[in-house]
């Protein structure tokens, strides 16, 4: 166990210096604050609405904040190492896959919990300018940072089935909006014309969208929580099993 | 150390690699040679435990490589095909990390970095990070990394791939100095490469070992070994060729040649390798009075080896 953590922390050191290596990290920090002031001033109506709440003005952008800079820190994940021969390097290092898959995991994680962490001037602001519920704000802060592990998780596996980071962007930005879209009331209301309720429940509990929202709204339910990590875990378990494949062909 | 076992790896219907079996000893320097897209790097990376065989075992060091493949692991330093290496790191850092990744911690991680990047000539490149470096250095930060944790057992895919006539020199000394005491398997296409640095053989073609003995052994395989090569002038071709044919221990006589120069080629009755044949034209010379100014023993050439062994249908019309 000592030996695997030590595995899982070695890798994620370097893919962490990585980011951190090449401007990348840098030119998405700033790309995410920004875009992150925009929306929550301009289109979000901070100051206009006049309420010491961040759910509405800044939270609820988040989804599709996450929807195009998550891929774009997740893609190269395993396509990079595919494409110049380093998995062969790595996978042949005296360490178990799931060990590299959570490290890289955890690696780019935490590097999106830097980046949320970063808009802190906005807690700041609320709690100068009026009395918010502290409470709420750290239960939607976590809501938000699983929600972007999420997106991470399936870019990860994503990122397993090729050697081109632009085809894993891609196929994770689509699949990342279905996971969306599921739970999104047009949607499941054009379902619910055909499909039996069961079905369309489950589908929309598939979705991030209301498990989101309970974090937004209300506080954290155990089962939104659970949601979350059991689409990261099944991420990761199927970037093993593409990962399998790979190596055999 | 390493065996394997009936190995085969199957992409779709085709064979890659087809029933291979061989074992190396330590102390051996085995050359893995065959003709692109015989099976090298698929043999090597199912030795790594890098890819699943579809059936077929590999142990070393009594571990199998797909039940045990941490143990296994542990024991191999493995230099890729393509000598990969994370671009943004400097070389220090990558072999930092893979050191590290060799479980290799504080001050023993130190002295491996100093003791490979010397034994690959890295000592002016550590701070530089990766993708400034050309294709050289390259290849032998790669090769530093497969060396970092002391191995018992070295997997090299065309270790002096990419490398100028000078490292390529240094690199086989390097692996022939490191072979007395480890187990090296590596792949080449450079036939004199293994002449220089393998105490053991094996050609593979189309996914099947072809050969595998010493180079010496190898080389006893070619038409050409035991021949006698004489080259004079002044004398007719047909006269050394009469001349020559009359020797009792010679076989066929060939002559090639031009006005100024005869060459001669005489082939033994008996393929032993012996001065017997060179000292009976040495007299036929010496009597007939002919000048010459070569005259040689044949050992057999690798290259002509390899050719009739990979190419069974064309290469022996060739000389």
């Amino acid at each position: 166990m000592n030996d695997s953590l030590r595995h899982v922390r070695t890798i994620a050191k370097r893919e962490l210096g990585g980011y951190f290596n090449s401007p990348v990290a840098y030119v998405f920090i700033v790309i995410f604050l920004l875009l992150n002031g925009f929306f929550t001033f301009k289109l979000g109506y901070y100051f206009e609405r006049g309420q010491a709440s961040l759910a509405e003005p800044f939270f609820s952008w988040h989804p599709w904040l996450y929807l195009f800079l998550v891929p774009a820190v997740g893609m190269r994940l395993w396509a990079e190492e595919r494409r110049s021969g380093t998995l062969e390097l790595l996978l042949t290092m005296p360490i178990e896959p799931w060990q590299a898959i959570l490290a890289k995991f955890l690696a780019s994680w935490i590097f999106l919990g830097i980046a949320l962490v970063l808009t802190f001037p906005i807690v700041i602001t609320t709690g100068y300018l009026g009395s918010p519920d502290y409470k709420a704000i750290f239960s939607q802060y976590l809501g938000s940072f699983l929600l972007a592990g999420t997106y991470l998780a399936v870019t990860e596996m994503m990122s397993a089935t090729t050697r081109n980071q632009i085809i894993a962007f891609i196929i994770s930005v689509v699949v990342c909006f279905g996971l969306i879209l599921c739970g999104w009331e047009p949607v499941t209301k054009l379902m619910a014309g055909w499909a039996p309720e069961s079905l369309v429940d489950l589908v929309k509990s598939l979705s991030t969208w209301h498990h989101y929202a309970a974090f937004q709204n209300g506080g954290p339910f155990l089962r939104d929580a659970l949601y979350f990590v059991s689409v990261i875990g099944f991420s990761l378990f199927s970037t093993s099993v593409v990962l399998r494949g790979v190596r055999g062909s | 150390m390493i065996t394997v076992e009936n190995l085969v790896k199957k992409f779709g219907p085709k064979a890659a690699v087809n029933d291979v079996s061989f074992t190396v000893q330590r102390g051996e320097v085995l050359g893995f040679l065959g003709p692109n897209g015989a099976g090298k790097s698929t043999t090597m990376r199912m030795i790594t435990g890098y890819m699943p065989p579809t059936s077929g075992r590999v142990t070393i060091g009594g571990h199998d490589v797909v039940e045990d493949s941490i143990a296994a692991k542990r024991l191999v330093g493995y230099l890729p095909e393509s000598a990969p290496s994370y671009p943004d790191m400097t070389v220090e850092g990558f072999l930092s990390w893979t050191a590290e990744m060799r479980g290799l911690m504080g001050n023993a991680r130190i002295d491996a970095i100093r003791r490979v990047s010397g034994l690959c000539f890295l000592d002016g490149v550590l701070q530089q990070s990766v993708d400034t470096l050309s294709k050289g250095y390259r290849h032998r930060t790669c090769l530093a990394q497969a060396l970092i944790h002391d191995p018992d057992v070295l997997i090299l895919d065309e270790p002096t791939d990419g490398l100028d006539p000078n490292q390529k020199h240094e690199v086989r000394q390097l692996i022939k100095n490191m072979g007395k005491n480890k187990v090296i398997v590596f792949s080449t296409h450079i036939l004199e490469e293994v002449e220089a640095c393998c105490s053991r053989a094996i050609i593979i073609d189309r996914g099947q070992i072809v050969a595998n003995g010493t180079p010496d052994e190898l080389k006893a395989r070619s038409d050409f070994s035991g021949t006698v090569t004489l080259r004079v002038h002044g004398v007719a071709g047909e006269t050394v060729r009469t001349k020559l044919s009359n020797v009792a221990a010679a076989g066929k006589v060939t002559v090639a040649g031009d006005a100024a120069y005869v060459n001669a080629r005489v082939f033994p009755r008996n393929r032993a390798i012996s001065g017997e044949l060179a000292n009976a034209v040495a007299r036929v010379v010496a009597s007939e009075g002919w000048s010459f100014d070569e005259l040689h023993t044949e050992e057999g050439r690798l290259d002509d080896v390899f050719r009739s062994i990979t190419m069974p249908d064309t290469a022996k019309s060739g000389a």
